[in-house]
C-alpha cells in the first residue's frame, strides 16, 4: 500500500512539474488547469451488457457511462468520501427515516426538473418485481421491499417511499442502517426522467441524464463500437468535464487495447493486460499508474463439502490461508500489482483497519499450517478420495496463473492433494455456485459498489446473502453486522463492522488473499489522469495537453 | 441447369432444419444456467431470475424453445438477445463487415497464390519454386495469433503505417492488414494446390495438342493448362469463403474488428442460444450457397462437366 501510494504521487509530482502546472492530486478537477480542455479523451471501455437503465446495468461497461451520464443524490470523490450532488440535504435521526431535499433548479438534458418524483419513481421501477430489472436487490432496506419484490408480486411501489413537496421525499428503511445514505451514489439510485419510464427500451438506447456529460447525439451508442459523450453545459457540480468529450472505443480485449495505447491511438487504458504486466512501466514510464482500489480477491471453500464442516473444517481454512505466501506471488506473479490482504475490505475505504486481531491467520506460517492441519485430522479425518479444487472461470480475467500459484503453495507446505478447476464458462461456475453444487473452492472477485465496510460483508457473508457461495451462517457475526447497521455514525458502525470482522477472521468462510491494484497507463496526449476509489479513471478531470 | 440450381436450393431446406436442430440442442445443453451469465458476480434475486427465465423462454422444456424459435424465424422475426437487441440488427450490423474482410482475404490469397503457383509449377525444381515452397511451408507452420500479433506490432505501432486496430468504420484501408493476416494461411494452400495442378496439366495430351497446332504460350498457359488447373483450387477456395465468414473469431479479435467472429464468440460464452443458432445458421447458408457457386463454376471451367 505505502509503496504504490508512493510511486502514485511521485508520478503525478513529476507530470506535474513537468507541465509547470499547479495540480494537486486532481481530486476534483477544478483546480487543476494544466493542459487544455477542448480535447476529446479517447477511452478504453466495454459493451453494456444492457439497455443503459440505472437499475438494469450490474456491469462495469454500461457502469462507466451510467455514472458520466447521471448524477445522483451524493457522488463519490476521488478517495472515496461522498458529496452532496443532487442532494441539499439528507437527514435523519434514527438513522431510519430519512427526509432528503433536493437542490433547486437542476435539470435532465431535455429540459425536465429533476424533482422528488424522479427519484421516487426511478426507485419504484427498479424494485417491482415485474420489472425484473438486475439490481432490484439494492433497495432491499426499504421499507414495502419484500411485498413489491416478491416472484410474481403486481405491487409497483415502495411503501416506504413518499413524495412531500417537489423538492423533498421521505425513506422509511425497514431497519435502522447507518450507512445507507453512503449507497445512494451507486448508479441504481439514479433519477430518471418521465420518458424513461414510458419507454425503458428505447430509453436504455438513448438515455436522458442529469449528469456531467450526455449523449454526443441520437445514435451516439454504436453498439460493440464506440459510445460518444460530450459535457452537459447545465452540470455545475464537483464532476464539471475539464475535456471536450469522452469517446468509449469498445474492445474486445486489453491486449488489443494496448497495442492502440502505445501507439497513441487510445488515451486511456484502465487496465493493462497480463501479458504487458511485466513491461508496462517500461513502455510507458510516468505515463503509467498503480491506484489500489477498493476491491479483493478470494476463495472460498462451502462448508456443504464434508471434509470442511464443523470444528475441523475451520482449521482446515485456516490451514490452507497460512500455506499461502500472498507476499511472494503478488511480487512475483503480479509484479507487486496486488497488494496482500490483511482482512476481507480493502485499504482505501473509510474504517479499514490493517491489524484487526485475528489478521494473523493471512499470514504466511507453514508451520503452524501443518500444526493445524494435523489438529484437523485428530478431529475428523481428511477424505482424500475427494481432493480439493480451486475453481476459477477461464473466460474472462487472467486466473490460471495464481491459481495455481496458490495450489502448489497448498500442496508443498500441507502435503495434501490439490488442483486448479477451470470452467469454460463464468455462467457455469456461477450456476454451481448458486445451486450448491460445487465440488470445491471457487474464486472470487468483489468489486464495491459504494464505499462502505458493509458492502463487503453483508452481501457476501450474511446468512442467506445473495453472494454467500460458501453458504456460511454465523449468528453472531449476523448480530454484529446489524448493531453496526443500526449504529448511530458512521464511524460507529464502522467500528462495529472491524468487531464482525473478527468472527470472520476466524472461520475464514472465504480466504482473502488480496486487494486490487489498478494498473492502467495513458497517451502523450493528455495529462491529468486520476484513477478513483474504484480504479475507475476520473474520466471528467482528464485534460488535453 | 435450372432443375440443377432449383434442387439444390430445395436441399438446403432440410440443412436448415438440421442444422439449427444440432446447434440449438448443443447450446442448450452448455453446462450452467443462461441467467448466471446476465446477474453476473452479484446474482440477481429469485423473482428477478424467473422474470428473465420467462422473458427469454428459458423456462420452457427443449422441444417448445426450439419451436418457439423456429416460429418466429419462418416470420422473420429472430426475436433478441440477452442484451434484448434484436438478432436481426445485431446481424445487420455486423455482416458488411465480415463480408467484406473476407472478401479482401479471399481476393488477395487467390491472385496471389495463383499467380506464384502458376510460376512455380511452370518452373517446376528451380530456384524460385523452391523458395516460393519453402514460404509457404513456414506460413503453414506459425500459428496465426502469431503472425496476427507480429504484423500488428511491426505495422501497426512500429512503423506506424496504419493504426493497430481497426475503427467503427471498418474501412477498406484499415481492413487491409487483418486481411492479409487472414489470408496468409490460405494464400500458402492456394500456391501449393495451383502449383501441383499445373504441374500435372502441362503435360496433358490436349496441352500438347494446343502446343503442336500453333498456339502461343500465352493462350496455351493462361487458357489451356490454368483454366483446368483451377477446379481444386476453386473448390478449396469456395470452402475457404464459408470459414473465413464465421472462422475469423482470432483475427478480428486481434485487430478489434466488430465482426460475426466476435459476435459468435461473445454469445457462445454468454449461453445466448438464439443469438448463436442464428449466426450460426446464417454461416450454413453462405457456406451452402458458395458450395453451390463453386460447383457451377466447375462447368465454366471444365466444358466437359455438365449438370443434369
Amino acid at each position: 500500500m505505502r509503496f504504490t501510494r508512493t510511486s502514485k504521487m511521485l508520478s503525478v509530482a513529476a507530470l506535474a512539474a513537468l507541465s509547470l502546472s499547479a495540480c494537486g492530486g486532481g481530486d476534483t478537477g477544478s483546480d487543476a488547469e494544466a493542459g487544455t480542455t477542448d480535447a476529446v479523451i479517447v477511452v478504453d471501455g466495454s459493451e453494456p451488457q444492457n439497455p443503459l437503465i440505472p437499475t438494469s446495468t450490474n456491469e462495469v461497461g454500461g457502469g462507466a457511462i451510467l455514472d458520466l451520464v447521471f448524477a445522483g443524490l451524493v457522488s463519490y470523490d476521488a478517495d472515496g468520501k461522498s458529496q452532496n450532488e443532487m442532494a441539499e440535504s439528507i437527514e435523519t435521526e434514527d438513522a431510519q427515516n430519512y427526509t432528503i431535499t433536493l437542490k433547486e433548479g437542476k435539470t435532465f438534458t431535455n429540459g425536465d426538473p429533476v424533482t422528488a418524483s424522479s427519484f421516487v419513481d426511478a426507485w419504484n421501477y427498479g424494485a417491482a418485481a415485474k420489472n425484473a430489472q438486475l439490481s432490484s436487490y439494492f433497495f432491499e432496506s426499504i421499507e414495502g421491499y419484500d411485498e413489491a419484490s416478491a416472484e410474481g408480486s403486481t405491487v409497483e411501489t415502495l411503501s416506504g417511499l413518499k413524495v412531500v413537496d417537489d423538492r423533498t421525499f421521505t425513506v422509511a428503511l425497514s431497519q435502522p442502517e447507518s450507512d445507507w445514505p453512503l449507497r445512494l451514489g451507486y448508479s441504481a439510485f439514479y433519477p430518471l426522467p418521465a420518458a424513461a419510464l414510458e419507454d425503458p427500451a428505447a430509453f436504455g438506447e438513448n438515455p436522458i441524464g442529469n449528469g456531467p456529460y450526455k449523449f454526443a447525439s441520437e445514435g451516439a451508442w454504436q453498439h460493440n463500437q464506440q459510445i460518444e459523450l460530450v459535457p452537459n453545459e447545465e452540470y455545475d457540480g464537483p464532476q464539471a468535464a475539464q475535456n471536450a468529450g469522452v469517446t468509449f472505443k469498445i474492445y474486445q480485449n486489453d491486449t488489443t487495447a494496448y497495442q492502440d495505447l502505445i501507439s497513441d491511438n487510445l488515451d486511456v487504458l484502465k487496465t493493462i493486460p497480463t501479458s504487458d504486466i511485466k513491461n508496462f512501466k517500461n513502455d510507458l514510464g510516468e505515463r503509467s499508474i498503480e491506484s489500489p482500489y477498493a476491491g479483493n480477491q478470494t476463495i472460498a471453500v462451502p462448508y456443504y463439502l464434508p471434509n470442511w464442516e464443523g470444528e475441523a473444517g475451520k482449521l482446515r481454512r485456516q490451514a490452507l490461508s497460512m500455506a499461502i505466501n500472498r507476499d511472494e506471488i503478488t511480487e512475483v506473479i503480479f509484479n507487486g500489482g496486488r497488494e496482500p490482504a490483511k482482512d476481507f475490505t480493502a485499504p482505501v475505504l473509510d474504517g479499514y483497519s490493517e491489524d484487526l486481531p485475528g489478521s494473523e491467520n493471512l499470514e504466511y506460517n507453514p508451520e503452524e499450517a501443518k500444526k493445524l492441519w494435523a489438529d484437523a485430522e485428530k478431529i475428523s479425518p481428511y477424505d482424500e478420495s475427494e481432493p480439493l479444487t480451486i475453481g476459477y472461470n477461464a473466460d474472462k480475467g487472467d486466473h490460471k496463473t495464481w491459481v495455481e500459484a496458490v495450489v502448489n503453495n497448498i500442496k508443498n507446505n500441507l502435503g495434501i492433494e490439490v488442483s486448479g478447476k477451470p470452467y469454460a464458462t463464468f455462467k457455469e461456475a456461477r450456476t454451481e455456485a448458486t445451486d450448491e453444487t460445487l465440488t470445491g473452492a471457487l474464486r472470487a472477485g468483489w468489486q464495491a459498489d459504494y464505499p462502505s465496510l458493509y458492502n463487503f460483508l453483508g452481501p457476501i457473508y450474511a446468512t442467506g446473502a445473495g453472494s454467500n457461495d460458501a453458504r456460511y451462517s454465523n449468528p453472531e457475526f449476523d448480530g454484529q453486522l446489524t448493531d453496526g447497521l443500526a449504529a448511530e455514525s458512521v464511524e460507529e458502525g464502522n467500528e462495529a463492522m472491524n468487531k464482525a470482522q473478527e468472527a470472520l477472521l476466524e472461520d475464514l468462510p472465504a480466504i482473502p488473499l488480496w486487494y486490487q491494484v489498478a494498473q492502467g497507463g495513458w497517451s502523450n496526449n493528455v495529462d491529468n489522469v486520476e484513477f478513483g476509489w474504484n480504479g475507475v479513471p476520473l474520466y471528467y478531470a482528464i485534460t488535453g495537453k | 441447369m435450372v432443375w440443377y440450381i432449383v434442387r439444390r436450393v430445395l436441399q438446403l431446406v432440410p440443412v436448415f432444419l438440421g442444422a439449427t436442430l444440432l446447434v440449438y440442442f448443443l447450446v442448450f445443453s452448455l453446462p450452467g444456467d443462461a441467467t448466471a451469465a446476465i446477474c453476473g458476480e452479484r446474482g440477481c434475486t429469485p423473482a428477478v431470475v424467473a422474470g428473465l427465465r420467462e422473458q427469454y423462454n428459458l423456462d420452457q422444456p427443449f422441444w417448445i424453445q426450439y419451436l418457439l424459435y423456429l416460429k418466429g424465424v419462418l416470420t422473420f422475426d429472430l426475436g433478441v438477445n440477452f442484451s434484448g437487441r434484436p438478432i436481426a440488427t445485431i446481424i445487420a450490423e455486423v455482416f458488411p463487415t465480415t463480408a467484406k474482410l473476407a472478401i479482401m482475404a479471399l481476393v488477395i490469397e487467390a491472385v496471389f497464390g495463383i499467380v506464384f503457383g502458376l510460376i512455380a509449377g511452370l518452373r517446376k525444381g528451380r530456384l524460385f519454386d523452391s523458395s516460393v515452397l519453402v514460404v509457404s511451408l513456414i506460413v503453414i507452420a506459425v500459428p496465426i495469433f502469431v503472425l496476427g500479433f507480429l504484423m500488428q506490432f511491426l505495422i501497426g505501432v512500429k512503423l506506424q503505417w496504419t493504426n493497430p486496430t481497426v475503427s467503427g468504420d471498418a474501412t477498406v484501408t484499415e481492413l487491409l492488414l487483418p486481411a492479409v493476416v487472414l489470408g496468409l494461411v490460405s494464400f500458402a494452400y492456394v500456391l501449393r494446390l495451383t502449383r501441383t495442378s499445373v504441374i500435372e496439366n502441362v503435360n496433358a495430351d490436349y496441352v500438347r495438342t494446343a502446343t503442336a497446332k500453333g498456339l502461343s504460350r500465352r493462350r496455351v498457359v493462361v487458357v489451356h493448362v490454368l483454366r483446368n488447373s483451377l477446379i481444386p483450387v476453386v473448390t478449396f477456395l469456395g470452402a475457404d469463403l464459408g470459414a473465413l465468414m464465421g472462422g475469423a473469431i482470432v483475427t478480428e479479435g486481434i485487430f478489434n474488428v466488430n465482426g460475426v467472429g466476435n459476435t459468435l464468440y461473445r454469445a457462445v460464452l454468454n449461453g445466448d442460444g438464439p443469438m448463436v443458432v442464428s449466426i450460426v445458421t446464417f454461416l450454413i447458408l453462405i457456406f451452402c450457397l458458395a458450395n453451390l457457386l463453386v460447383d457451377l463454376l466447375y462447368a465454366w471451367l471444365d466444358p466437359r462437366i455438365r449438370y443434369a
